[in-house]
């Protein structure tokens, strides 16, 4: 493969990953059971478009990938893009890279939940999945084995059906580094973001493994999912411990050996309102309602479906969902639930990967709100101004015009 | 302070020369960045409306989700991007991307390297050294 006996776009693979590996003390390779891409078109430009159509004109047996490899939500929903005023040179360049994804033998799942909803990893398994909200749910409540894999990687390792072994493929690294006792156990899918932000900022780095303890029950699979998502978001952690509730963790001496003492943390209430409190201020309405970050499951469209029962949303209320989702949601009247109450059910894809700057100035959005903690730490970047509520209270903002009550 | 040299665990890209831009802050390219003017964009960071063009950055840690990995490459593409990244710590989406887009990054010191370097001195990077070092001129 090194010497391109496997072809350029393999050659390529292998040599990027040995790169990669150098770098950070890798000394072999594991093989993965499966990659996940992440290549939305505003991060990708019309450059690493391009770069994947010049991959994309080789030989079948040259450009395919080895094991399975599937998608990360794309930059649009075809079906609503002109609700969202996107452009057409968006969608030109959407097309052309799953056109190019589609040649090298990509499944486009176009999902960042792939765990609830295509084929969740094994404890012990090797992947290389993309998308940060991924890697953290898969290796802490699966107890699956990945690093981040960004496009490149996620895509070499489908390639060559391996990745560099380091990080989090080993066992020394998933040992805890810090303890966070809580004294709070969040309620809603908002407070749960808002705790993986919190946690997030005290670890820090990537390298960083929080352990927790003191929660009063097992989280949901969505709560699992926003904590996750948001601990991965604000601090770049890529695998957590809930002590007495995640695979690797059912006594806090599995990930803390005898002897070491780890810096500890207290978290309560106080934290996650202040959180929250800090993105709220000086805010008195908002422009947009969005859902997203991570896709909605089924469970969390039926919540929002019943909240918006009898009510009608006054400014754009957009709930963003997998292609594997929405069927079943178009099945079950969901979608019709909450298209009838004056939202927008989107499907494949993720606002803040959607050209969020341009449909912001497209739209005159400024100030949003979302239940979503991950959303809110990204969306600064984009000059929008957000808000981290509860998935109620956006609802109720939403139906009121826009006023935060 | 002119004439330090700090050396760093691991490096790769070109040996470059630039004026630095310092922070104790994070890095991210989706979070933190409006790629098309090339300046930090999100609001709360401390090089917030400060353009990144052709400086090498020394900051933190690196930031945020995996999209870097591709934006590195997309942003050399255009000419709009830093000249190098110095960090005191990496993670693997960094170093895809500065894999891709061959660009200049070293990382891990002895010391806090954002504090050690003092803003907007023109440095020297060479990353192929053996160890890799920045070397304050």
């Amino acid at each position: 493969m090194r010497a391109g006996a496997s072809g350029p776009l393999r050659q390529w693979a292998i040599a990027h990953q040995i790169k990669v590996g150098d770098y950070l003390g890798a000394r072999d390779f594991v093989p993965v059971g499966q990659a996940h891409i992440m290549a939305d078109t505003e991060s990708l430009g019309a450059a690493g478009v391009e770069w994947l159509e010049r991959w994309a004109r080789l030989p079948a047996d040259e450009r395919t990938v080895r094991i399975p490899t599937i998608t990360d939500p794309r930059g649009t929903d075809f079906a609503q893009a002109a609700r969202l005023k996107q452009q057409r040179w968006m969608l030109d360049l959407e097309r052309r890279a799953i056109a190019a994804f589609e040649a090298l033998g990509v499944l486009m799942t176009d999902t960042c939940i792939n765990y609830q909803t295509i084929m969740p990893p094994v404890r012990g398994e090797h992947m290389a999945y993309g998308d940060t909200g991924v890697v953290i749910y898969s290796n802490s409540v699966c107890g699956a084995r990945s690093n981040f894999e960004g496009g490149p990687s996620a895509l070499s390792a489908g390639l060559t059906g391996r990745t560099p072994r380091y990080g989090y493929h080993l066992d020394e690294r998933r040992m805890a580094t810090l303890l966070v006792e809580l004294a709070w156990t969040p309620r809603e899918l908002s407070d749960w973001g808002a705790l993986g932000g919190v946690v997030g900022r005290l670890a820090g780095d990537y390298w960083q493994v929080p352990a927790l303890v003191g929660l009063e029950r097992v989280p949901s699979a969505d709560e699992m999912k926003h904590f996750g998502a948001a601990l991965a978001s604000f601090g770049s952690v890529a695998l957590f411990h809930m002590i007495g509730v995640t695979p690797e963790a059912m006594r806090l001496e599995d990930v803390v050996p005898g002897g070491v003492s780890l810096k500890t943390h207290d978290v309560g209430e106080a934290d996650i309102r202040a959180l929250q409190a800090r993105y709220a201020k000086d805010i008195a309405a908002v422009d947009v309602v969005v859902f997203s970050a991570p896709q909605l499951s089924l469970v969390e469209m039926q919540m929002l479906a019943a909240m918006l029962e009898g009510r009608h949303a006054a400014i754009p209320l957009l709930a963003v969902t997998s292609p594997q989702v929405k069927p079943d949601c178009d099945r079950m009247g969901l979608t019709a639930r909450i298209e009838g109450a004056g939202g927008t059910v989107l499907s494949g894809m993720c606002f803040y990967q959607s050209y969020a700057r341009e449909i912001a100035e497209a739209n005159g959005w400024s100030r949003l709100a979302t239940n979503s903690a991950k959303l809110t730490n990204i969306l600064g970047g984009y000059g929008y101004r957000p808000v981290l509520l509860s998935m109620e209270r956006c609802v109720s903002a939403a139906c009121a015009g826009g006023k935060l009550t | 302070m002119s004439g330090e040299i700090f050396y760093a665990a691991a490096g790769m890209g070109r040996k470059v020369q630039a004026r630095a831009l310092v922070a104790s802050d994070g890095f991210s390219a989706r979070y933190d960045l409006d790629r098309i003017r090339g300046v930090f964009s999100r609001p709360e960071h401390k090089l917030a409306g400060e353009s990144y063009r052709d400086r090498v950055l020394v900051l933190d840690a690196a930031k945020g989700g995996v999209a870097t990995a591709w934006m590195l490459y997309e942003m050399a593409s255009r000419g709009v991007m830093p000249a190098a990244l110095v960090l005191n710590r990496v993670n693997p989406i960094m170093v895809q991307g500065a894999a891709l887009a061959d660009f200049t990054m070293i990382s891990g010191f002895d010391v806090d390297i954002t504090k050690a370097i003092p803003a907007s001195v023109e440095v020297e990077i060479d990353p192929n050294a053996e160890p890799p070092f920045i070397h304050v001129l």
